[in-house]
């Protein structure tokens, strides 16, 4: 898709990297560690895999709401997503991205949601609400 | 989502960094959930403010907040995870109280008072009926909501201290009427006569009707004490964070066409569940949400002239300490072995381990005994948690 898709905003910024997709919701708190970014929730589907500058896309996030507070913590031990997309998003994450100032967006326009694929490159560009890949 | 002018350049960055911040996380929160617009809070209460909750990540961005924020309202704090004069009693470390100073440093540079708290409506931050807060503490939350009348959703940490910052909190959920109203009317055939039958009912509402508001029935009396524990327990367990009690809860509402009934054995019930098999208890926890004057003169006149075996902690605020150090409570109350912690609960000190078989009269205790320490939990009476801390074995009434 060469032309730019409509988004939300939810926090702004502009970031891109390559993409990683899980098909389950992410809980920050407990879920990743936040000194390397892995995830580490037992039985999940990324558990082993790195977050790390990645465009980090997931349904939505889940569980405590100290989980903005690791998200905020992963920015400053320098291994937070590049950006994150999110089919349609709840409060602990959408507070953790703007606390940490990592550029977020949901509610991709038509099915560009689910064409996203792991590898893929693309751009968010969150404070106008467009993404591009 | 529509802002003010003084809205907008708090959220432009002209009236500095953390105000903007605080603005950019409402306009998220409100576009999020549907909200028009912004509406004036008369105060607030920030909870997470225990260091072990909040590690070192918690408390940067609170420092980072602490820069330039200052709060623009009347705004409390909920519990610590210690008493902040008087740690060492409670076996807390000396590197854990050093964290959790510097966390209460951050707020206090802030302008917020540190009253350390969950229950902020019986010392000085006390809202009025329809008033607009933005709280955090979903005891203290659904005490407002539904005791006092006043508007509240339940905000974690940084929307309530993003609230303190603006004055402001996004118009949604149960600041609007059409989300106050009862959707399940209750016919309670129960007799409740303690704190923790209320906290069994909060148990039970929030177990067999979800996330309902409920317009309650049946209910003829109901102490502020009892009213405060059903707060506590009904949004642990799943339920609203709004509640409506025939001829004693303030707000107005239609009384729904669904209906249903607690019956004594949903209370019973909740006594079994919260009942694990031991017959030792070696940890006593009074005070969750935190005890009341009135509470704490029972447990001095249940205490006196008698020894506890079991470490017993009656939790509360600083204040109520204060009146019950005049009235010669603290001393009936220490002299038996018990403690006093001001400040703290323990649902956020860090207790992890420390003990087996804890007694409360509290169902949301028992919860987080459970899930963050690790303890096997007895629940019942003031009474009978009493005789578990002086003979150190649970008896079953």
């Amino acid at each position: 898709m060469e032309h730019p898709i409509n988004c939300r905003k939810i926090s702004p910024g502009v970031a891109s990297g390559e993409a990683l997709v899980s098909k389950d919701p992410v809980s920050f708190y407990g879920g990743v560690d936040p000194n390397s970014g892995v995830v580490v929730e037992k039985g999940h589907c990324l558990e082993g895999k790195c977050i790390s500058g990645k465009v980090l896309v997931f349904p939505q996030g889940k569980g405590s709401t100290v989980g903005s507070y690791t998200l905020y913590r992963l920015k400053k031990n320098g291994v937070a997503p590049a950006a994150i997309i999110n089919q349609e998003t709840e409060t602990v994450v959408a507070v953790g991205a703007i606390i940490s100032k990592i550029p977020m967006v949901d509610k991709l326009e038509g099915d560009a949601y689910s064409k996203i694929r792991d590898g893929m490159h693309i751009e968010v560009d969150a404070t106008n609400a467009k993404v591009k890949f | 989502m529509k802002l003010t002018a003084e809205e907008r350049k708090m959220y432009e960055g002209k009236r500095g960094k953390a105000a903007q911040t605080a603005m950019e996380i409402l306009v998220a929160l409100g576009e999020i959930y549907g909200a028009k617009n912004m509406v004036p809070v008369s105060s607030v209460q920030v909870s997470g403010v225990s260091y072990h909750n909040l590690g070192d990540a918690g408390l940067e961005f609170l420092e980072e907040q602490a820069k330039d924020g200052k709060v623009r309202v009347l705004t409390t704090l909920n519990p610590a995870g210690m008493d902040l004069d008087d740690w060492k009693k409670l076996g807390i470390s000396d590197d854990f109280a050093q964290k959790q100073l510097t966390v209460i440093s951050a707020f206090a540079k802030m302008g917020i008072t540190v009253s350390c708290t969950c229950t902020p409506y019986l010392v000085g931050n006390l809202p009025r009926f329809n008033d607009h807060i933005a709280w955090g503490e979903s005891s203290a939350v659904t005490f407002a909501n539904s005791v006092l009348g006043a508007r509240t959703n339940r905000e974690g940490g940084p929307s309530a201290l993003a609230a303190a910052l603006t004055g402001k909190t996004p118009a949604y959920g149960l600041h609007l009427d059409e989300n106050r109203q009862a959707q399940l009317h209750v016919q309670v055939k129960a007799k409740l006569n303690s704190t923790s039958d209320f906290s069994a009912l909060g148990w039970a509402l929030g177990k067999k009707f979800g996330n309902k508001i409920p317009l309650m029935t049946g209910i003829k009396h109901a102490t502020i004490d009892e009213l405060k524990s059903l707060s506590a327990a009904l949004p642990t367990y799943g339920g609203p964070s709004l509640f409506h009690i025939k001829g004693i809860t303030p707000n107005r509402t239609k009384k729904p066409k669904e209906t249903a009934t607690i019956t004594e054995d949903d209370i019973k019930e909740a006594y079994k569940a919260l009942n694990e098999e031991s017959d030792i208890v070696d940890f006593v926890a009074i005070g969750c949400p935190h005890a009341s004057i009135n509470e704490i003169k029972k447990i001095a006149s249940l205490l006196e002239g008698r020894h506890v075996k079991a470490e017993f902690w009656i939790a509360t605020a600083r204040q109520t300490k204060e009146l019950a150090d005049r009235a010669g409570y603290s001393k009936i109350i220490e002299a038996s072995g018990a403690k006093i912690a001001c400040d703290t609960c323990m649902a956020v000190a860090p207790l992890k381990g420390r003990f087996r078989v804890m007694a409360i009269d509290s169902a949301k205790g028992c919860y987080y005994a459970r899930g963050s320490n690790g303890f096997k939990t007895k629940f019942g009476t003031l009474e009978q948690c009493i005789d578990a801390a002086v003979t150190g074995k649970w008896n079953p009434k």
